[in-house]
């Protein structure tokens, strides 16, 4: 991608000033060009959204067809709390229109539909696509189609659990460049499919990969064996949760102990969003979504993980190459 | 923490906060408490609202530019969490309003602040009120979080903050070798004396060529004669700071033995008589809205701040900036200060920098990069903000709890070390030589015979001690007192005038004095020792401060501790965030780290003078210990 030479207005260089010292006009360009797609809006997403924005990409669309209730306000500052406000209207249309206000230069609009429906032809009008609370299938299917879209369309799934948070990053086959001491390098990364990453064994994983890796991947195969949605699971499912996790331990040949029993407790007991983590995991996927539209540093590979109990954010690398 | 802690949403609901700055990490801030269940929440910022915050400030829109950030933030955030206290303060952290009592009626005070100064204030009243801070600050992609609980961790101070960059006289005056001494030169010297306060020193020669041989009388060339041409006056000043003053420099054969030298510029050579009119002509059909609006890139028709303009269009924005001066804003002139904000101000700087760049054989810089120079512009982006208040939330609810054992310091890089990208640390003790924390004394050099009161009062007490309200007193006796009784205060400005040797009560090598902050609630002992020389460019202040600023104080091993220690890191690069403190960032100018993982990417120098033990949390890996050499301070863990 090259900026084509177009300036940026006087009211852009004055708005993005001190953005554009950080990552110059043309990565300013490639973002006023970029569009962008969203599907789940809670609060990791809701904060997502408001960084590109203010970053100043040229669209934003947004889909969830969810009737907002009280518990979609919990950390979701795009919703005003008032019943009469929100009673009846999607999540999709509700932050759309405090989104619209962050940034005039910025277009948002929502989508009607269900995620699933959509045809690859559809996600062809994208540059970025973004999933949050959206079940393993679903997550599968729509990063199946951005993938056979013929031009590079990244992927990514985002989900906070109480005080954890995991980003997953699919951009296919990736060149960028970057700065190594005075010169520029011209960079290239292949990126599994979440499909592809999932699968890889996991006796084949670093010993020290993050605990949250698996505990999640168990989370999601339970909630798709009981036909869940995302995030619908609750204390009560602890024990069918941990005898599942026993499985698939044996079955991949993996001490029980990388996935240890207080975690998964952690992470079905809470279903609510824990507000300083969405911002900690939605400022990540920002700057990462900033990267990769405009080929500026290095972009994830492939997994983040953040955990509030021990403070930290983990990059892994999950795909067949580091087998 | 979150739901799985019963107890933390107690302590959340219950808590009473203050928070310190409704900037960049202030608006993620405020949002992220409210969202996370804190209810009495107070805020202060003295600032107005810009149009270059609405880029990451994402609770103000175009339409608040100009209110206070506090008073608007509140009003923001209550749309979404209508039913909390929020009580904005638009007035500065450092008016005596917020005394030690003020502070007393927090449980935990956050800094989201832009400068070292209020910092450090804040982190005086913590103390001496006994309230935990928590500290924060961004530049681009990187930034921190530390706690500060009085006798745990260390306080704010214990580590040596860098002073601001400085630049020897001469390099400014005589032989600039980078872009950024031309700015300085533009800003500092030219434009204080075409446009700023006429009595202020300035070290820019003033001589004419005509007046250059008689001491006597010297005619100022800069002053404008009532009935001097615009044009003509314009004309006059180019010549004598792009030509006469370099062939003057050039002059001198010593000076340029090893290095390049410059050639003199003069108008005629650079612009065509016509070309000059021209200028005059254009701008009489240009109206300006208001006087900020003044614009010569304007009025030459000049559109693209990025481009970089070439030593014929700066020379025409220079004559056209000059001239609009003089003409548009001729009421300014003689007290204007540069401003970062004041477009006219910038234009003109960038062209006389140019300029001069261009006679010294030094790369042009385009107007925006030339601004962000000139402004001390730290880079600011959205999402680090976002995920530092985040983590500032994280730490604050385990303040709450009194967690002590979780509590973290927290960076966020830019690159990856050891997989992280967010990494915690755990915090430091408390250092036994902090002259802030513990009672260690700090020992000054000075001539005590040259000297003044006023000297020391300005160089050290304000500009390293960080006090606002000084006392000082040699054993029992007074010297001095800010905040005096009415019949004291003539004589205190009168020992201001003396000579240190010659107060009443006289100061000499030996002598311990005491000087307090009666608002700060804070006080040091400083051992006076006798020294009769100093070195005019490496101790520019005539005297030495050490004990704990011993790094700091000595700029000469500025770039030692650093560069030869590719290992390690360091825990004070609080990246001056958003910071008017950091006085020049260079922007191809990146320090190196074990994995490159650009923690000391700040400001050349954040980092440089603080190289300790780091210790990594991991709960499984080996500890990894980058090394350091800071003497007399050693990592231990919290007990």
């Amino acid at each position: 991608m090259e900026g084509n030479g177009e300036e940026l207005t006087a009211q852009e260089t004055a708005l993005y000033d001190r953005q554009i010292r950080v990552w110059g006009a043309d990565a300013q360009r490639r973002l006023s060009k970029a569009h962008v797609l969203v599907y789940g809006m809670k609060g990791t997403i809701a904060e997502f959204c408001k960084n590109i924005v203010l970053a100043g990409v040229g669209s934003l669309t947004l889909i969830d067809d969810r009737i907002a209730s009280e518990e979609a306000l919990s950390s979701n500052f795009l919703i005003p709390p008032d019943h009469n406000v929100y009673a009846g209207n999607t999540l999709a249309h509700l932050c759309c229109d405090s989104l619209k206000d962050f940034n005039p230069m910025v277009r948002v609009s929502v989508q009607n539909g269900d995620l699933s429906s959509f045809d690859v032809e559809f996600f062809n009008n994208f540059d970025v696509v973004v999933v949050s609370s959206c079940s393993l299938p679903a997550k599968k299917l729509v990063n199946e189609k951005c993938r056979k879209v013929s031009k590079r369309v990244a992927f990514y799934t985002v989900d906070c659990r109480d005080s954890c948070g995991e980003i997953f990053v699919d951009l296919q086959d990736y060149k960028y460049s970057k700065k190594k001491l005075e010169e520029t390098i011209e960079c290239h990364l292949q990126y599994p499919s979440f499909e592809e990453a999932s699968s890889v064994p996991w006796k084949e994983l670093p010993r020290k990969t993050s605990k949250l890796y698996f505990a999640m991947r168990v989370i999601e195969k339970f909630e798709e064996a009981e036909g869940r949605g995302a995030g619908e699971v609750s204390i009560a499912d602890l024990p069918g949760v941990l005898k599942l996790k026993r499985e698939i331990c044996a079955e991949q040949s993996l001490n029980e102990s990388h996935v240890p029993d207080t975690l998964l407790e952690r992470l079905v007991t809470s279903t609510l969003e824990f507000p300083p983590v969405c911002a900690i995991i939605g400022g990540i996927l920002g700057q990462e979504v900033i990267k990769a539209i405009s080929g500026k540093g290095d972009p994830l590979k492939n997994f983040f993980f953040f955990d509030a109990f021990d403070g930290k954010g983990i990059i892994e690398n999950i795909s067949n190459s580091n087998a | 923490m979150a739901s799985s802690h019963p107890h933390s949403s107690e302590a959340i609901r219950g808590a009473k906060v203050l928070m310190v700055g409704a900037g960049g990490i202030g608006c993620e801030l405020l949002k992220t408490l409210a969202l996370s269940g804190f209810r009495d929440i107070h805020i202060i910022d003295m600032d107005t609202i810009e149009v270059s915050n609405l880029n990451r400030q994402f609770l103000f829109r175009q339409s608040h530019v100009g209110q206070s950030k506090a008073k608007v933030a509140r009003d923001a955030v209550l749309k979404f969490r209508p039913h909390i206290n929020i009580k904005p303060y638009h007035a500065n952290v450092k008016d005596p309003e917020f005394d030690v009592d003020f502070f007393k009626q927090f449980n935990v005070v956050l800094n989201g602040l832009d400068n070292l100064d209020a910092r450090r204030h804040v982190n005086r009243l913590c103390l001496a009120a006994n309230v935990p801070l928590v500290e924060s600050g961004t530049t681009g992609f990187l930034g921190q979080v530390t706690v500060h609980v009085k006798g745990k961790t260390e306080c704010y101070e214990c580590q040596p903050k860098p002073a601001p960059k400085t630049y020897p006289v001469c390099t400014i005056t005589s032989t600039p070798s980078k872009f950024v001494h031309c700015i300085v030169w533009a800003k500092d010297l030219l434009f204080a004396k075409l446009f700023g306060d006429k009595n202020q020193d300035n070290d820019l020669n003033v001589r004419s060529s005509d007046a250059a041989s008689s001491s006597e009388n010297v005619e100022d060339v800069f002053v404008r004669r009532n009935d001097e041409d615009i044009e003509q006056y314009g004309r006059k000043i180019f010549d004598h700071v792009f030509g006469y003053n370099i062939e003057l420099a050039l002059s001198n054969e010593e000076t340029w033995k090893n290095r390049n030298r410059p050639k003199p510029i003069y108008s005629k050579d650079v612009l065509s008589d016509e070309l000059a009119k021209l200028n005059g002509n254009i701008d009489k059909n240009c109206a300006f809205d208001d006087e900020f609006s003044v614009s010569a890139m304007a009025s030459l028709g000049m559109k693209n701040p990025q481009d970089i303009w070439s030593l014929k269009e700066n020379s025409r924005i220079f004559l056209e900036a000059l001239r609009l001066f003089f003409t548009q804003r001729g009421k300014d002139v003689g007290n204007l200060t540069f401003d970062k904000d004041d477009q006219l101000a910038v234009e003109f700087v960038t062209a006389a920098a140019n300029i001069r760049a261009a006679s010294f054989g030094i790369p042009l810089y385009s107007l925006f990069e030339a601004k962000g120079i000139a402004g001390n512009i730290v880079h600011a982006v959205a999402t680090t903000n976002a995920v530092i208040a985040g983590l500032i939330v994280i730490e604050t609810i385990k303040v709450l709890q009194n967690d002590i054992e979780s509590y973290r310091m927290t960076y966020c890089l830019e690159h990856p070390s050891r997989k992280m990208l967010l990494m915690p640390v755990e915090p430091f003790e408390p250092n036994k030589s902090c002259y802030v924390c513990s009672e260690t004394p700090l020992t000054l050099e000075i001539n005590t015979k040259r000297s003044k009161l006023k000297d020391f009062v300005e160089k050290i007490v304000k500009a390293k001690l960080g006090m606002n309200l000084p006392l000082i007193m040699n054993s029992s006796n007074l010297l001095y007192e800010a905040d005096a009784e009415d019949d004291m205060v003539a004589i205190y400005a009168a020992n201001l005038e003396k000579v240190l040797a010659e107060l009443p009560s006289p100061v000499t090598g030996g002598t311990m004095l005491r000087v307090e902050d009666m608002h700060q609630e804070f006080g040091c002992n400083v051992n006076i020792k006798h020294r009769e020389e100093f070195d005019e460019e490496k101790e520019p202040d005539g005297m030495v401060l050490s004990g704990w600023t011993k790094h700091v104080s000595a700029p000469e091993n500025k770039d030692k501790p650093a560069a030869n220690n590719g290992a390690s890191t360091s825990e004070a690069s609080v990246p001056a965030a958003e910071s008017d403190e950091v006085t020049i960032v260079s922007p191809s100018k990146k320090r190196k780290l074990t994995d490159d993982s650009g923690i000391p990417n700040a400001p050349a120098g954040e980092a440089r003078n603080h190289q300790d033990e780091l210790q990594v949390i991991d709960d499984e890996d080996d500890l990894v210990m980058l090394e350091g050499s800071m003497e007399g301070f050693k990592k231990r863990k919290l007990s």
